[in-house]
């Protein structure tokens, strides 16, 4: 379990982390949003133990980061950001290294070390030396010195950042399956991640959380919410039936995509009248969705008027 | 205590997994030697002693032990491994010594490959071994203190170059603190107690001392002190710079 109270953080006048407060709960994973400099990082730092708190407090199941910082740690996995090991060791000589200091006794250690190799795919660079490995590998070791231990927690900072689309759909799916018994923190600037590997997200800019939620409930907010999606060849006529349909509110054609959307007005549904009108009229449909809507949508406005790119960057440690 | 040792054994390996160590030790052992021969005169004073040997030392370390030092903490600042040091379940002042006795081992390493001199000494007569075994502790201390300002420095900055350059100012200042280069600047205007503290902080004074095979309390104590404000004040520096 997590916990933060009124945690803040400040770096001279700049407050990178403004009095947050959350929970995440054995079984959650809470997904980390927010434009760069928002204030993510800081955090994961400090539940993390790096860096203390200006003010406020955090604890990991139960222990204290400032007090109680040993017996937090100790239950702790944390994937820095951009994955930093020591460079000339070897893959095998890392993990043993970081086995070893999270006291893991030496019969079991090499027992675990194997596991997370085994879990991490990690066999093929064992006794090559980690700056020689490409970026994905990198990461890979990150993640796997990160779970060594089996923590209670895990705090992963961009755990997919710079991994090809293969390498992020088998780290979600590690996060997923230790997602049951875990209580884990994901940090992301990538939307579809949240949806999935997260049952919670929040998001966070200028260091205050802005919103709480599920990833469905997100995408909820949405104006896309309910919409209506579809691809035709017959465009103007199919533009003319989506207007005569009651509760639709308005009708989006995106050049790029060629797609017409139908968005409807506030808690209506839509899908059934539209669908039923376009067959009526005749009107070619090759393709017809029903959104659930869309996230990046919905982080924008929620985020909207964040200067995310302007501000100072994320204390660099 | 476990854990000290944890971090020695990868800091130590390190040094050995690149180039680093190979050529650390090969330029110490050339310089010690060229400078016990050449301009110490090893040969033509005619004496069974290891003086023109070890009066080079402290010259020596000026220059070398500040490029061990420099990567201390920079390094791990710089990479980033230092949060993932610090996050592991470790304390500040384990990690600090442990990196450190790591470092000061390597340079023990290296002084213990001189070791052909003293063969060499013994086989050409029979010097006092003694005096020859307190001058090596003596230099051995003496490295340790000019490593731990390393340490403190390497933790102000995440540029080595930086690092050493400022650590060799600093050490240079130690060394010479007893000698009026360094007391010129405080006797106009310091009480005289200062300055004779300061003068009392001189690295050479202490290692002369030791070197004549005078193995006093005191200097040991001195160059203990040394090394443990040293590393507190890394212990500091880290703390507060973690955020940069």
């Amino acid at each position: 379990m997590i916990e933060t109270r009124q945690l803040s953080r400040r770096y001279g006048d700049l407050t990178a982390v403004d009095a947050i407060t959350f929970k995440v709960e054995p079984g959650q994973v809470l997904g980390f949003l927010g434009p760069n400099g928002a204030g993510k990082s800081t955090t994961m730092k400090m539940i993390a133990g790096f860096l203390g708190p200006s003010a406020g407090s955090a604890s990991v199941c139960g222990h204290d980061v400032v007090d109680d910082a040993l017996a937090a740690k100790r239950v702790t996995g944390y994937l820095p950001e951009g994955a930093p090991s020591y460079g000339e060791m070897t893959t095998r000589a890392f993990l043993n290294f970081i086995a070893e200091a999270r006291g893991i006794p030496g019969a079991q250690r090499s027992q675990r070390v194997e596991e997370v190799i085994e879990r991490l795919h990690l066999h093929n660079v064992l006794e090559q030396s980690i700056e020689t490995l490409s970026k994905g590998f990198k990461r890979r070791v990150g993640l796997a010195q990160a779970i060594v231990h089996d923590p209670a927690v895990l705090i992963l900072d961009e755990p997919t950042d710079g991994l090809d689309p293969n390498q992020k759909f088998e780290v979600r799916n590690l996060i997923n399956t230790m997602a049951k018994d875990k209580t884990i923190i994901v940090s992301t600037h990538i939307l579809e991640e949240v949806q999935a590997v997260c049952t919670r997200a929040v998001i966070i800019a200028r260091g205050k959380i802005l919103a709480d939620a599920t990833p469905a409930e997100l995408e909820a907010r949405s104006r896309y919410h309910q919409a209506v999606s579809l691809t035709t060849s017959n465009i103007a006529g199919a533009k003319d039936v989506l207007s005569r349909v009651a509760d639709v509110a308005a009708v989006e054609y995106d050049k790029v995509t060629q797609r017409l959307t139908a968005i409807p007005k506030r808690g209506r549904q839509i899908f059934g009248p539209i669908s039923e009108l376009l067959k009526s009229q005749g009107i070619p449909v090759s393709e017809l969705q029903l959104e659930s809507g869309r996230m990046d949508e919905v982080f924008r406005t929620i985020t909207h008027g964040d200067l995310g790119e302007d501000m100072p960057e994320e204390a660099r440690a | 205590m476990s854990s000290i040792v944890t971090v020695f054994k990868r800091e130590l390996a390190s040094y050995f997994a690149t180039p680093v160590a190979y050529v650390f030790i090969v330029i110490f052992l050339l310089l010690a030697g060229a400078f016990t021969f050449y301009i110490g005169n090893f040969y033509e004073r005619g004496q069974a002693d290891l003086l023109p040997f070890f009066n080079f030392h402290p010259w020596l370390y000026l220059f070398l032990v500040p490029a061990v030092g420099m990567r201390l903490w920079s390094e791990e600042r710089k990479s980033g491994t230092i949060e993932l040091l610090l996050t592991l379940p470790i304390t500040m002042w384990q990690a600090v010594v442990g990196k450190f006795l790591a470092a000061w081992a390597f340079i023990g390493i290296a002084l213990a490959l001189t070791f052909p001199i003293w063969i060499t000494v013994n086989y050409l007569g029979s010097p006092d071994n003694g005096v020859i075994f307190a001058s090596y502790l003596g230099s051995f201390l003496m490295a340790g203190a000019f490593l731990a300002i390393g340490s403190c420095i390497s933790a102000c900055t995440r540029n080595q170059v930086v690092a050493f350059i400022l650590t060799v100012v600093v050490c240079f200042l130690f060394l010479l603190a007893g000698f009026p280069l360094v007391l010129n600047f405080f006797t106009a205007w310091a009480p005289q107690g200062m300055v004779d503290a300061i003068s009392g902080l001189s690295f050479l004074t202490h290692f002369a001392a030791i070197a004549k095979g005078v193995i006093d309390l005191r200097d040991l104590v001195y160059f203990a002190l040394t090394i443990a404000f040293w590393l507190y004040a890394s212990a500091v520096v880290i703390d507060l710079k973690k955020a940069d």
